[in-house]
This record gives structure tokens, sequence and C-alpha cells, in this order.
């Protein structure tokens, strides 16, 4: 789960970590109020949305506006707040259509000597959470990784004993931290670790990272990301979910347990399991097609589920021809093929429906599908069912 | 012989009285595993499909001698059960639970990595089976028919495809193997293809990987320097977008890291003959074979 950089920030003031002083607006009366609160000379206006990038990002019906700007007065805080509310901001990460700004954030301006990265991430291949430091913050550190990765310096740590002082020790020899400051990137690191642990985070992320005239560590911006698995031992995290952030089909398909993605293409897959998944849009793909979503109906679900992932793929406007390819092991087929039937009852085929089903009861599946009056497209294999969503699409 | 499991092995199912647990192991029962009891915290002295149910692991090993276990407990339990079975003497653990997470299994791992002879299956995975022999999981039994080939995988429903195709050209199994979908679970491709590569029955070995982390990565090259036999491989998620995650929560391209390209071209450069499309595993496997 995705939350805003407001409320990573005030989860870390939370636990003690520094970040600048600031306050939410959701109108340009209240960013102007804001810029005054504050007090001080300069602050920084920063639309909320659940992308990176937005610094650089545009709003789409005004590309001179950038996601985050610099003000000097209450006046300039409210003119910039007035040109991002509402409007859709377009970055690296949202796709061509943009996210709409919601509330900006209106932040203290902060005495920026030297901006580092600072990530935590599990890292698989170690089997442990790992931080990760850099000189090079404030840029887009996938590309410092990949054209600079000797620049990048790591330390793992078990969740239970937390990052050791001797490993702060070291990143701060690396990062040329010195004196004072650090004493302050020991308790801002150690405490984001533990952050990283108690919410069962999947990404905490700092990037710039500052360090301050006086020697002071700041986080200026904030990302967290929380293992959706363990969410059920975190219920005062739900609060902070922002459903207008997410896609509508994704909610929806999610509340019936189904694992839904949109993507650009025009041909609907319905398949149980998420490698089979990926290989069917693969395979589309292959053989000239473009997937509209990929969506795993998973093992246990049963016909009212998977009737309702029929409601979600048919409710798309774009797609053409839909594809099911199933092959069942807990999912039986004769669960798919009622679904079929009850979907063609509901709210019925306006598309061809090419189907592929392979085992678990798939004799009376097939079965139940051709005694019934459903038009159906039936595929023996994966590149028959290929051929024939494809030839029906187009 | 097979890797793993053969008709020998004795397993215990944890979480035998909950509706999946007790639905599987009636199946595993159907095709010829020796499942001989299962445990539930107190439910102790009950019954369930004709074996004894007992409340702990260790009260499992010590009546039933037996070797291997079958985890169907919720995921928030999952890690402590995993590490009840390996504190108890259990050689091969298979954590069939899906949603487990992250950090749970971070302390799972860091604890039994050292223990050298319990091999960890998951957790969401759909198990390991030995055709003809021992099924423990929640794969179709009927589809596997004995033979040579060992399969190894890291989603479900893509390796039943897969044994499938195998049949279909006439290739039988010798033992299929799910890692499970997770971003850390117990067994690398790289643990079974030692096991592989040591095990008489099994001539030629098919690996199906996905999409994030550097798992097929690492594997290539341990194949490159230690594999003499014959290896085939698919990566599903050629066409998924970055940053959006597929399913499995560790199949997810970040940060640019992980996608199917970087993945093929290692498995390319190591010699292994790639399927280009998730209907052509069975013949890449032949065609490996050929060389």
């Amino acid at each position: 789960m995705k939350i805003h950089e407001y409320q990573a920030k005030q989860l870390l003031r939370d636990a003690k970590i520094a970040v600048p002083e600031s306050i939410v607006a959701r109108s340009a009366a209240e960013a102007a109020d804001a810029f005054t609160k504050l007090g001080g000379p300069i602050a920084v206006v920063k639309a909320q949305i659940h992308a990176g990038g937005r610094g650089k990002g545009t709003i789409k019906s005004n590309p001179e506006q950038h996601g985050v700007q610099l003000v000097k007065s209450a006046d300039e805080a409210s003119t910039v707040a007035e040109s991002l509310l509402g409007k859709e901001l377009v970055t690296i990460q949202t796709g061509p259509a943009g996210k709409q700004v919601q509330q900006v954030l209106v932040e203290a301006g902060c005495d920026i000597a030297r901006e580092l990265y600072l990530g935590i991430v599990v890292d698989r291949a170690g089997g442990l959470p790992v931080l990760m430091v850099s000189s090079e913050g404030g840029m887009n550190i996938e590309e410092v990784a990949a054209k600079t990765p000797e620049l990048i310096f790591k330390e793992h740590f078990h969740p239970d004993k937390g990052l050791q002082t001797a490993q702060v020790a070291i990143l701060c020899q690396k990062l040329d931290i010195t004196g004072d400051s650090v004493k302050s990137a020991e308790h801002f690191m150690t405490s984001l670790c533990k952050l990283f642990v108690d919410l069962d985070c999947s990404i905490a992320e700092i990037n710039p990272l500052v360090v301050t005239g006086s020697g002071d560590i700041i986080a200026l911006d904030a990302k967290i990301t929380f293992d959706d698995n363990a969410l059920f031992r975190h219920k005062e995290l739900e609060e902070l979910r922002d459903l207008s952030e997410e896609d509508p089909a994704e909610v929806r398909a999610g509340e019936a347990g189904l694992s839904y993605v949109q993507l650009e293409g025009n041909i609907g897959c319905l398949v149980n399991g998420a490698g089979l998944a990926m290989s069917t849009m693969d395979l589309i793909k292959l053989h000239g097609g473009e997937p509209a979503n990929f969506l795993d109906v998973g093992g246990s679900a049963g016909v009212e589920q998977v009737t309702e992932a029929f409601r979600i793929l048919l409710g798309d406007k774009e797609v053409k021809a839909v594809l099911v390819n199933i092959f069942g092991g807990i999912m039986r087929c004769t669960t798919i093929a009622n679904a079929i039937l009850e979907a063609y009852k509901q709210v019925g085929f306006n598309v061809p429906l090419v189907v592929r089903l392979e085992g678990t009861e798939v004799k009376e599946g097939r079965k139940l599908l051709a005694e019934s009056d459903v038009d159906i497209i039936a595929a023996t294999d994966l590149t028959d069912a290929a051929n024939k969503v494809v030839a029906a699409a187009s | 012989m097979s890797i793993l499991i053969n008709k020998e092995t004795r397993v215990v199912c944890q979480g035998i009285t909950g509706r999946a647990g007790e639905f599987h192991s009636k199946n595993c029962i159907d095709y010829g595993t020796q499942l001989v009891c299962g445990v539930t915290p107190g439910k102790g002295g009950q019954e369930v499909l004709g074996v004894p149910v007992y409340d702990t692991v260790a009260e499992a090993v010590e009546k039933q001698g037996v070797d291997a276990s079958m985890i169907f407990v919720p995921p928030a339990f999952t890690g402590n059960a995993i590490i009840e079975a390996a504190d108890a003497g259990i050689k091969t653990i298979v954590a069939i639970t899906e949603g487990v997470p992250v950090l749970d299994m971070v302390r799972v791992y860091d604890k039994i990595k050292n223990m050298d002879d319990v091999t960890l299956i998951g957790p969401n995975c759909p198990g390991v089976i030995t055709s003809d022999e021992c099924k423990i999981g929640i794969m179709p039994g009927y589809i596997h028919k004995k033979g040579n080939v060992g399969v190894m995988s890291r989603s479900g429903t893509l390796t039943y495809e897969a044994v499938w195709q195998l049949s279909e050209v006439g290739l039988g199994q010798s033992t299929c193997v799910g890692l499970g979908g997770d971003p850390i679970v117990g067994t690398s491709f790289i643990d079974l293809f030692k096991l592989y590569q040591e095990d008489e029955q099994t001539e030629a070995i098919i690996m199906i990987g996905e999409i994030g982390g550097t798992a097929e990565e690492e594997a290539a090259a341990f194949v490159k320097e230690h594999v003499t036999k014959p290896v085939a491989a698919f990566i599903a998620g050629r066409t998924a977008p970055p940053g959006k995650r597929m399913g499995h929560a560790g199949a997810i391209i970040s940060g640019g890291k992980g996608t199917a390209e970087e993945k093929i071209a290692a498995l390319e450069g190591a010699g292994i003959e790639v399927a280009q499309s998730p209907a052509d595993m069975g013949t890449a496997i032949q065609r490996a074979m050929a060389k």
C-alpha cells in the first residue's frame, strides 16, 4: 500500500525523525494561511500524488507549472496551490493521463548544505532488510545505481536487532559525515530502520536526505510503502489509504479477492494463477495482440467472484475480445464454466469470447459450455487460443 | 531415485483440521502419499481422514516418525509453524500458505539458512511432487507422468501448463517443485540445480521463472559453471509494465531491475535453451536434450 508524502512525514515525526515543518492544504486559501503560519521568508509548495518525479513533472493543462515550487509570499503560495489543486500532474511515473492533485504540502524552506540519498528495502538475495545510502542525493537513484554503483553503500540488518552503531560509523565515513552530524545521522538511520520493521514497510526512501548548514540530518522528502501481507497487524494504517489514487477497476477487483492490473490494449484476459496470467499477456503480444489487463482469479474463487471478474472485464470499453485461459488445479473448470454462464445471463457478452480450459474437471466444464447457448470460440492449447483471440479482436 | 521426496516419505500436515488443509490432505492420500498424521494446536486427540491429529510437530515426529511437513496454517501463523517444524527435526518443509508478511519470512530464513539438513519450499507455492510416488501440495496429480525431467518454477498454474506440455510430448517428470512467488522463499533455483545434477533419475531440467528479483540471473551463472545436464527455461512477464505488481509479491519490475530481457539474456549466455513462448516449454526441453 502506498501513502502520500505528507502522511509518511507524519509517521517520521511520530518516530522523532527530523522533517521540516509543514502543513497540508486543500485550497488556495489554506495554502496562504499555511505560509503565514510557517512564518519563514520562503516555503515550498508540493503536489501530493502517489508517484515520484513530481519536481520535474508538469500540469497537463499547463506545462509551465511544475509539481514542486518555491514560494516567497502567502500570495504566491495561494497562486501556486490554485494552479496545482484539482489539476492532473504528469510525471515519469504516472503515465500520460497523470494524476489529479487533491492536496498540496506547504513546507518551510530549509538551509541545504548537502543532498544525500537513503533508502531501505528487503534484499531478496540477502534475505534481510538493507539500508542503502549515497552521496548522490536528489538525483534519480536508478540512474546512479546503473552508472556509478560504487557510489551506493549498503548495510544489512536483522529486523529484531536493528542497525548497529558500527554500521552507522561505516556509512558516515563513506558519506563524509563528520563531527556533530554523526550523532544526528545515527539517530536518523537507526530510527528509520526501526520504523521500517515496526510498520512492516516494503520501501522507506528519503531522497533527498539533507545535511543542513548547521549540520543536522533531515528528511526533505519521504516515500513509504507498506507490505500488503502485513496490513492485518497494522489496523491503524488503514486510514492512510487513499482510494482515489488507485485505479477503480483494480480496487473493485481487490474487493472481490481478484488480482487485476489495468493495461492499454484491447484483449481482456481472465486467467488463474499469476504466472500463467503473465504468460497469457506475453502470448497475446507475441501473436500481435495487446492485452487490456492482467487478471488472476486465484485458486479459491467461487462462481460469484469469477462472474465479478467478467463484469470488470466487460465494463472496460476498450475490450474487443476476451480470452479465458484456465489450467485447473485447486480451481475447477466447472466453476469457470458456471461463471461464464452466469455472466452471460447477467451482463451478456458483447464481444467474442475465446475459452481454453484444461485441468481439474475439464470434461465436465467443457460439456457445460457445449450444452449451453453461449456463443464461445473453443481453443485447444495456448497457441490456438492466442491466434483465435487476436483474430477476434481485430 | 528422485529429489526431496519419494514413496518412503512420511508426511504430517500442519493445519489439517482447516478446510484447505483437510481437502488437500485427502487429495495427497488419494495420490498415494504416506500422509500419516496432522497437527493443529489444541486439537490433539482428534482424528481427520482416518489419521491422528497431534498438538505439536514434536509429538508427530516422536509418534509417527514423520520427515516431511505440508503447511496449511493461516498467514499470520505460518512463520512460527515453519520454525516449529524445523525445530522438531523435519527435513522437508513445504509451506503452501499465501500472504505471509515478508519480515516474518526474513526471520524464518535467517534461522533455517544455517540448518544444513532442512529444506523449506515456499511459502506461497503449489508444493512438491515426485511422479507416481509422493505429492505434497495442491497440484492436480493426474497431469504428472513418471519420467526423467526435473521441473522447477516460481509459479503454480504455469507449472501445471509446463508439466502438461511435457507429458503431451512424451516426456515424464522426476520431481516437480514450485518454489513460491514471494520475495523471500526457502529454496532457490540454485539449491535445486545442485540436487537435480546429483540425481540419477533426472536427465534434463526445466526452470520456469518470472520477472522480479535476480534469482534467474544467479541460477544462470551457476548452471554455466556446475550443471552438465540439458537445461531449458521460460520467463513469464515479458510484457509486464514496470512498477506494477503482477499478482505475486515477488513479480515486480522495480528500479529497472528484474526485467524479462535481462533474465533471458543471462540464461542464453549460460547456454540454456529459452522458450520464447509459453506454448513452447515442452519443445524447448526437447531441443535442449537434442543438443
